[in-house]
């Protein structure tokens, strides 16, 4: 009878620390955050904060922009991170698979401001690459090339190429070699084998580097706003400028509540459309 | 894998090739920041001008070095004592966690293990702006019922920096520390209690040391993921800024030398915190 009341108390002092956590840092700001956006300033029910954002024509662009340059920077990253996991499970290995690997952690441990002060380094007008242009005679005068949207499309890769690099290369790791020499012996070409074997192989892996790439993407703040300055027009500066700057918590969390629910909705999607359940693919 | 001899050789030298521009791609920018600090030109550029150390420590008039930069030096301060608090916090919370999804069952787990990977999908904007407002009314009630100043510390601070980070750390000090505990054979354990040791003392002296590679490994994980943030810290950050936070109000103005410096720095120090997690915790993850 101790016994069991020591274990059930027991239960319930490994239960309260986590309960405590999900709730109060997780949960309720959530729910909390729903609340406000559904209220005006005097605390009133209104529907007006997401009206603001369905009829503003500039919200509504920022937004699409966000949601067009986050799609173009994943399968931007997808087609330079697939060969590149490709290659170093499947034809080199061994040593030159462990620089890589180690080429692309090393750039995530520095922090993503560092990764982006590097790429303000070498674009901005009196930067690296403006000063080689020059000396090699190719420009007579300084270029800029900070604040393009491709700017913001380097910054963004680089910042989630360890994402998407990932999971491909632990998903082609379990494809076994013999089934790939199979299917040439069966009379398959590269590009064959690849669309039938290898591609449908590494699908989960390509789907959960996509997923959590587009995510980061369309989360982003650091590297839109110092790559892209006053051009970037990435739907998480409003979000801010409507908490910190105007005191606008309400309209704020509108926005917040659109980001979530458009991410999460677009996840839920994209794993219906192509048939992966998600406790599989994490 | 390829049809003819030559087109193996070329398909091996593409292959070459790609994986060249791929390290060019992810090292360049971090060789070129690195050659920039010593460099004796105060524009942050080139032409190369000569070795100096001024921009690591100096402190005359128009050069001010890394160490010698006070508002610098005191983030740092900042940044380190979140970290350290964020880890022991995450840490502590990861264990429990551990033991608890790994041992006990309970009503809702499924559904509280699921809600608990939340944050890991969750933009850090949005989780950074739903505890500022949530911390805000709960402030706000604070300061009504108890009097003026009772909720401060619910303000943007350290104090609500410090739980930001913890609401997506925590969980990946949970999912690391959980992978390890589920490979315990708990057999173990009960032999060390049929020899005489105490529940606690079992739990002690055998799993706990069973699990102290995942621990030091979350620890540091938790550590560098604290150390670097910035998209919830910026919400929740009050007047003392962390590393990122300041990094970010002066890049916002553009470039300075010192920032080569401190980017140097930060690269070593945190690749080889880096390295050693990912030593400790790569067994679990692959």
């Amino acid at each position: 009878m101790a016994t069991q009341l020591s274990r059930k108390l027991g239960k319930w002092l490994l239960l309260m620390p986590m309960l405590l956590w999900i709730g109060f840092l997780f949960v309720l700001p959530h729910i909390k955050l729903f609340i406000l956006s559904f209220m005006n300033r005097e605390g009133q029910f209104t529907l007006a904060n997401y009206a603001n954002f369905f009829t503003t024509p500039l919200y509504r662009a920022v937004f699409l922009h966000t949601v067009k340059y986050s799609i173009l920077a994943t399968l931007i990253t997808l087609a330079l991170s697939f060969p590149a996991a490709f290659l170093i499970t499947k034809v080199f290995g061994g040593k030159i698979k462990a620089i890589v690997m180690l080429a692309i952690v090393l750039p995530y441990w520095v922090s993503e401001l560092i990764q982006v002060f590097t790429w303000m380094v070498l674009f901005r007008e009196t930067g690296i690459i403006s000063y080689m242009l020059q000396t090699l005679g190719l420009t007579h005068q300084r270029v800029e090339l900070l604040y393009h949207n491709w700017t913001v499309l380097v910054g963004l890769v680089y910042t989630s190429l360890l994402f998407m690099t990932i999971p491909i290369v632990n998903s082609l790791e379990t494809l076994d070699d013999s089934l790939i020499e199979a299917a040439y012996d069966l009379g398959g070409n590269f590009w064959s084998t690849m669309r039938e074997i290898i591609i449908p192989h590494a699908a989960p892996g390509i789907m959960v580097g996509s997923i959590m790439v587009f995510m980061l993407n369309l989360g982003n703040y650091v590297t839109v706003t110092l790559l892209g300055g006053k051009n970037s027009m990435w739907f998480t500066e409003n979000i801010y400028d409507q908490f910190i700057i105007r005191f606008n918590q309400h309209q704020g969390s509108a926005f917040s509540v659109v980001l979530l629910t458009f991410s999460v909705l677009f996840v839920w999607g994209l794993l219906k459309l192509t048939k992966q359940d998600i406790s599989e693919a994490m | 894998m390829f049809a003819t001899d030559k087109s193996r050789k070329i398909s091996l030298l593409l292959g070459y090739g790609y994986i060249f521009l791929i390290l060019l791609y992810t090292l360049g920018p971090l060789v070129i920041v690195t050659i920039l600090a010593f460099n004796n030109n105060p524009s942050a550029s080139f032409p190369w001008q000569g070795f100096t150390l001024d921009w690591f420590k100096s402190s005359t008039p128009d050069r001010v070095g890394f160490f010698d930069d006070q508002r610098m030096m005191a983030a740092v301060g900042t940044s380190l004592k979140v970290a350290v608090a964020v880890t022991v916090i995450s840490v502590l919370l990861g264990i429990n966690n551990a033991f608890l999804f790994v041992r006990e069952q309970f009503f809702g787990k499924g559904a509280f293990y699921m809600l608990m990977l939340g944050p890991l999908v969750i933009p850090g904007v949005v989780l950074g702006t739903s505890i500022l407002a949530f911390s805000y009314s709960i402030a706000n009630a604070l300061d009504a019922w108890l009097g003026k100043g009772a909720g401060t510390f619910l303000r943007p601070g350290f104090v609500l920096v410090v739980l930001g980070q913890v609401s997506f750390i925590a969980t990946t000090t949970t999912m690391v520390i959980t992978a390890r505990l589920k490979k315990f054979d708990i057999a173990l354990e009960e032999a060390a209690m049929d020899l005489g040791a105490g529940k606690l003392s079992a739990v002690m002296q055998i799993t706990l040391r069973f699990l102290s590679p995942a621990i030091v490994g979350a620890a540091i994980i938790a550590f560098l993921f604290s150390f670097e943030n910035f998209n919830t810290t910026y919400f929740l950050s009050g007047p003392n800024p962390t590393v990122p936070i300041l990094l970010y109000s002066r890049l916002r103005f553009g470039i300075s030398p010192e920032i080569n410096a401190i980017s140097v720095v930060l690269m070593i120090s945190t690749g080889i915190l880096g390295l050693i997690g990912f030593a400790l915790t790569g067994e679990e993850q692959a």
